[in-house]
């Protein structure tokens, strides 16, 4: 009897140090799952979620916290990729947040620009260029259409412009049930 | 080609060499579709020609001229930005009018920018390049350098620039030209073979020397036997022996460089490899003609051989034409529509893409415009559900799972493609040909990859972002905190001056000059 118990402690005492040894060893800096859940996000860092950005959204995610569709630029794709990674049903997006809208980006009406700064402070991704007095501009490659900039915009001169499509950005259209015509 | 082949009579080498098959393909009728007895005929130089920036792959090239500049046949208009990338020079002489978008060869139909010069009929040469004496004395470097000076691509479709693909390393074990024309309708090589073939013989040695090695074999397909004996001839001619011209089968898509590898040394070139990988290096003829006259001429690439065909146009031929002419002069100089033309297609009928006008230009990828009738194109009968027969699978010459693919594709399951190799895929349409269920199999594939390619370029995009995001915020917490501390200093300094009384004025006097400061250079500012 005493020593099954003695055992017994022995094995608690054992397994308790290799965990509390492993649990210092094998640290894992931050949270491995909100990494995955950002890396699945956008990166609009709209704050249509009503989180400052993507990071914190993927963090209120992981912490469970949240829903999972209220991403609107993602839109029914990032939905359905972060319902596989954890492992629940897709579902709508939250109507609250937001709709699905093509992509745009943000461009500012050069000659209305008072330089006042304040879309410079609101971009979250600093894609405008610019300084206090002087005109501003967008760096097109970097906007991610936020729309973060125009609310702030004392004269209004902010609009959201929808990306053309060039050949290089073209897609071949998904085969429907009827097809167009096609070669013998 | 294991065994050398026997000389012939004439000193010939005779291509007796063993040859292999690659899997799958198909055995199509074509000769009846090929104008290739009619002479190439060089069509005059259009009132206007519209020169697209992007006519190869990589990047689009940047325009150096504007708008009122009067430039000269050969002169370059536009220069690349990129490694991957060409020049693009003026097809011949007149006034640039215009920088701007304009409907280009595409699938999508899309407008895409375009240089577009109203010619002066004078066609006056630019004076900047210079003819070789002895293309020996040059080193592979110098050559290549010349090759990319003259904006040579790929012509046998693909448009990758020629420079970039013969630095492609060293150790080579042979260079394969490609005169493999697989598809019906075309015929631009082999037009060019039968005309021209001490051109092509002329690209092969620039090559050779380009690539530091002295093996060259030319493929030609085996129902083009008037190609083949002028090429044959002409080699004679030179004697040069490190050439040799093969025969071989004709079955579709044997133009494809991997096929057309397979079938001439019976090794595979790797999934995700390119043909140096195992020692070969393949040109098609087309583009070793465009080097020869660029290195030994000294003749940028400004114009091409296009095969047009087709039932909707009179006269079927093939023509010589400057880059940048409308699809309508080439129409016209061969007779013009017929009563049926009904569609315009780019490239051959099995891998070719409609085009929405014939006002797009001729672009260096442009070998063979096919006008069709309505009877040519009919729409495809209704699709049924795919019966796993596999004989998409038979017939696929890069030896994928058809069927797998459409079958993920159709579920939408985009990530699981990358598994059965879609990007292995040569859109050659074989599958769709034996499909019992008519299902449109390679315009899934195509709808997948342009897909994928979007998936990258915003996953690309939303990195940036995400790293843009986090300095953004490391900067300002930064900020607040160096904020913070001066502000702690501050306390601490006014808590210690609280004793002394001249202390705590002169911090007092201090702060209000700061602010009288700040006001005068506002003041000065409203000024200006």
């Amino acid at each position: 009897m005493i020593s099954a118990i003695l055992v017994i402690a022995g094995l608690a005492a054992l397994f308790g140090l290799a965990l509390g040894f492993a649990a210092v060893r094998f640290r894992t800096e931050g949270d491995p799952v909100a990494d995955r859940i950002d890396a699945l996000l956008p990166q609009t860092q709209c704050g249509q979620c009503s989180f400052a950005g993507c990071r914190p959204y993927a963090e209120a995610i992981a912490a469970g916290e949240v829903d999972i569709n209220r991403c609107p630029p993602g839109g029914e794709a990032t939905i359905r990729a972060l319902a596989d990674l954890l492992e629940r049903d897709p579902k709508p997006l939250d109507p609250e947040s937001g709709e699905l809208k093509a992509r745009t980006v943000a461009v500012i009406d050069e000659p209305l620009c008072i330089g006042c700064t304040l879309c410079i402070q609101a971009c979250p991704v600093d894609a405008i260029l610019g300084a206090g007095k002087q005109m501003h501009t967008v760096i097109a490659s970097e906007c991610t259409g936020c729309e973060l900039c125009v609310a702030p915009c004392p004269v209004d001169c902010i609009a959201m412009v929808e990306e053309p499509v060039t050949p290089r950005t073209w897609k071949w259209p998904r085969p429907g049930d009827s097809m167009p015509t096609e070669q013998r | 080609m294991a065994a050398a082949g026997r000389l012939d009579a004439d000193g010939t080498t005779v291509s007796e060499t063993r040859l292999w098959h690659f899997h799958g393909g198909l055995k199509l009728d074509s000769r009846t579709a090929r104008p290739a007895s009619e002479p190439l005929l060089e069509i005059p130089v259009p009132p206007r020609l519209v020169l697209p920036l992007s006519q190869h792959v990589g990047q689009q090239a940047e325009a150096v001229v504007s708008p009122g500049e009067r430039v000269l046949r050969g002169q370059p208009i536009a220069r690349p930005s990129g490694y991957v990338a060409a020049k693009v020079h003026a097809s011949s002489s007149g006034t640039v009018v215009a920088v701007e978008d304009h409907p280009v060869p595409h699938p999508s139909g899309l407008a895409a920018p375009c240089i577009i010069i109203e010619t002066d009929g004078l066609d006056e040469p630019w004076e900047g390049y210079e003819a070789l004496e002895d293309f020996n004395a040059l080193d592979g470097m110098e050559l290549r350098a010349r090759v990319r000076a003259a904006g040579v691509v790929g012509l046998g479709g693909a448009a990758f620039p020629t420079a970039v693909k013969l630095g492609a390393g060293a150790g080579l074990k042979m260079l394969i030209l490609n005169g493999a024309e697989c598809e019906p309708y075309i015929c631009c090589d082999e037009v060019l073979l039968k005309e021209r073939p001490e051109e092509v013989l002329a690209g092969a040695q620039v090559l050779l020397r380009a690539l530091e090695i002295d093996r060259c074999c030319i493929a030609i397909e085996e129902d083009k036997p008037l190609a083949k004996q002028a090429l044959q001839a002409a080699v004679a001619a030179v004697g040069d022996t490190r050439i040799e011209v093969v025969s071989v089968p004709a079955i579709y898509p044997e133009g494809g460089e991997r096929q057309l590898i397979k079938v001439l040394t019976g090794e595979e070139v790797p999934a995700r490899g390119l043909p140096p990988d195992i020692g070969y290096l393949c040109h098609n003829v087309g583009t070793a003609a465009a080097v020869a006259r660029a290195v030994l001429r000294g003749e940028p690439l400004i114009s091409r051989i296009v095969t047009v065909t087709g039932a909707g146009v009179a006269r079927p031929r093939n023509l010589q034409v400057r880059l940048g002419t409308p699809i309508a002069s080439l129409v016209a100089a061969c007779g013009g529509y017929t009563d049926e033309a009904q569609h315009l297609l780019m490239g051959g009928a099995m891998m070719g893409f409609p085009l929405p006008d014939d006002s797009v230009p001729v672009v260096k990828a442009t070998n063979c415009i096919v006008v069709a009738t309505a009877e040519d194109i009919q729409p495809r009968a209704p699709a049924m559900p795919c019966i796993r027969c596999g004989e998409c699978a038979e017939v696929c010459p890069a030896q994928l799972l058809p069927q797998q693919l459409y079958w993920h594709a159709h579920a939408g399951e985009l990530d699981r493609l990358d598994e059965y190799h879609l990007f292995d895929c040569i859109e050659c349409g074989c599958c769709d040909v034996v499909c019992p269920s008519q299902l449109p199999l390679t315009q899934y594939f195509r709808y997948a990859k342009t897909e994928l390619w979007a998936r990258d370029r915003d996953r690309a995009r939303s990195d940036l972002a995400r790293d843009r995001f986090e300095s953004r915020r490391a900067r300002i917490e930064a900020e607040q905190e160096t904020r913070r501390r001066r502000l702690e200093e501050k306390t601490r300094a006014a808590n210690a001056a609280r004793g002394d009384e001249d202390a705590r004025k002169a911090m007092i006097d201090e702060a209000l000059e700061r602010v009288q400061a700040r006001r005068d250079d506002d003041r000065a500012d409203e000024g200006k």
